[in-house]
């Protein structure tokens, strides 16, 4: 069996007396769609934040691609090839679409203190960031500032902006989150064609999405992973069924 | 991008015109107090134009810049006082010990944010004041005469009015020029960037404090030049011109121009001091009219002078 790409061990994280992470170990193997999945609180977004290094958990490690970056800055992991989007869109506003990936094939492209060159004028920066929008159908809106995307532009922006810095890995909070039923179907087919490229953790709350492209899920509930396994198996776990699935015939119904 | 013809660019550019102009219309009226003033005028729009590029661009709200001027001015005095008058030791000395302190600071205060940012670096420049007060060999809190301005090997005569006029007001075109140069360089992006949304930043690969500590620096080196000139043109250095009161001043300035606009620090600059000037003339209680106006500007005009201007281009 192939390495790991990502291995988490015994992570451990609480807030107060919340332990939001609780002894969680997780693999994700290369080329594989790992969905986490999980109620609302089950600690998914904090999980995510500790692989990305916004979040430093109080114990356990991270392995990526075999080095432990258990205690690395999130500038750093993000040089290693860890790429994320996040649940509630964070760009900068200011900006256009284009600058926005522009900014982030830049920072995987030598450093940026570089004084004096018109940076717009780079034409490998502006033609990586023309490549990643055209992976997300955002082609035709590159001058448009982000704060004049509608909501489900902003989404695919996200993921065009995790695609120009190249990643390995590619971390996915909930990239569905508000989108109306085309724009979600579109989303997914997006994701179908990027899962051939790279590594994909996915969180999502859409189990529809999550049975269509996840190869593994995993599943979380308070913290602890409760059970991880192909998507039929997830299926069938009466723990599962128990604790989460509530909805457990919209499952069955999309197998 | 695509230059146009609009009120705004219009306006800076008569602007410029004007400053560049003006020792002509001095030498022409015989009025050499206009060009005293508007050599203030252009050394603190130098001042503001470097407070522009952390706080406009960078989104760090420096309340201690006036530190600079002290620092680069007390640079200029000290080293005239123990006899070393050529301005090629004495302004790369200025410069250097502006840098130096902005790094410092820097350091320090860019673990914080917000609030917090504010008060450490309005508190470090606070020490630098009383730092300054405690020089008992150089005047204390009198401060310090310089007698003589720097010398530069006969290249320029600092006290000549309109030389020394037009090296401030190089050194003013010079700094919007790089200031320029910076914000669309790469560096400028991530500074930007990072103002914009840090935590984006930091997940797209950059070490964003870094990017923000050099920006500091710059600013901070920047400011140090215009209190080097400024010390040449009072002739005089006191821990008074230190005082957080001339940052505030600075940061009004800023505003009143229009935050991180490139020429909206010179333009508020010029209205803050002719304000200050014509006021003053009728009431000493000038600071009663200049505080409504700035309420006035940071409650309508957000963008400040720029702002409104680029608002009468637009139509």
């Amino acid at each position: 069996m192939a390495e790991p790409l990502l291995r988490v061990e015994n992570l451990v994280r609480s807030f107060g007396g919340i332990k939001a992470t609780d002894n969680l170990s997780l693999d994700v193997l290369p080329g594989e769609l790992h969905a986490i999945i999980g109620p609302n609180g089950a600690g998914k977004t904090t999980l995510i934040s500790q692989l990305t290094g916004q979040l430093m958990p109080n114990s356990g490690t991270v392995h990526f691609a075999g080095r432990d970056v258990t205690r690395l800055p999130s500038y750093q992991r993000s040089r290693l090839g860890l790429a994320r989007s996040f649940q509630i869109t964070s760009l900068l506003p200011d900006f256009t679409a284009a600058d926005n990936v522009a900014l982030a094939a830049q920072a995987h492209n030598g450093h940026s203190f570089r004084f004096w060159g018109a940076a717009r004028k780079e034409k490998h920066l502006r033609d990586a960031a023309q490549a990643a929008l055209s992976r997300v159908g955002l082609a035709q809106r590159g001058d448009v500032p982000v704060s004049e995307l509608s909501h489900g532009e902003q989404r695919e922006l996200e993921l065009a902006v995790a695609l120009a810095t190249k990643p390995q890995l590619l971390l996915l909070d909930e990239p569905m989150a508000g989108l109306g039923v085309t724009e979600s179907a579109r989303m997914v087919a997006l994701l179908k064609e990027l899962r051939k490229e790279v590594t994909i953790v996915l969180v999502e709350h859409d189990m529809e999405a999550v049975f269509a492209l996840a190869d593994r899920i995993t599943v979380l509930v308070y913290g602890r992973v409760i059970a991880s396994g192909d998507p039929d198996a997830i299926r069938s776990n009466e723990e599962v069924k128990r604790a989460y699935l509530g909805d457990q015939h919209a499952v069955t119904r999309h197998g | 991008m695509k230059s146009q013809i609009n009120v705004r660019n219009v306006v800076v550019a008569l602007v410029a015109l004007g400053l560049l102009l003006l020792p002509l219309y001095s030498a022409l009226t015989g009025n050499i107090f206009i060009l005293t003033l508007f050599t203030r005028i252009v050394i603190f729009a130098l001042a503001a134009a470097s407070l522009n590029l952390i706080m406009g661009y960078g989104g760090m709200m420096s309340f201690g810049h006036a530190a600079y001027l002290g620092i680069g001015g007390y640079a200029v005095g000290i080293l005239a006082h123990e006899g070393i008058g050529s301005g090629f030791i004495q302004w790369p000395v200025a410069l250097a010990a502006s840098a130096l302190y902005a790094l410092v600071i820097g350091a320090l205060s860019l673990r914080t944010r917000g609030v917090y940012f504010i008060m450490i670096t309005l508190a470090f420049a606070q020490m630098a004041y009383y730092i300054a007060s405690g020089l008992s060999r150089y005047g204390g809190d009198d401060g310090l005469t310089i007698y003589k301005r720097s010398t530069f090997g006969g290249l320029i005569d600092l006290s000549n009015r309109v030389q020394f006029y037009y090296l401030c007001l190089g050194c003013l075109f010079g700094g919007v020029y790089l200031i320029w140069r910076i914000i669309n360089s790469r560096f400028g992006m991530v500074v930007q960037g990072v103002r914009s949304n840090e935590q984006r930043m930091q997940a797209i690969g950059f070490h964003a404090n870094r990017y923000r500590l050099v920006c500091f620096v710059i600013s901070g080196t920047m400011c140090g030049l215009a209190g080097a000139l400024l010390a040449n043109n009072t002739d005089f250095i006191s821990p008074a011109g230190m005082y957080w009161t001339r940052s505030g001043e600075l940061m009004v300035m800023v505003v009143f121009g229009g935050m991180g606009s490139l020429f909206g620090p010179v333009l508020g600059t010029i209205v803050f001091l002719l304000l200050e000037e014509v006021l003053s003339q009728f009431t000493e209680y000038w600071a009663l009219i200049m505080g409504p106006l700035l309420l006035l500007i940071v409650l309508f005009a957000r963008g400040g002078i720029m702002g409104l201007l680029g608002r009468l281009s637009r139509g």
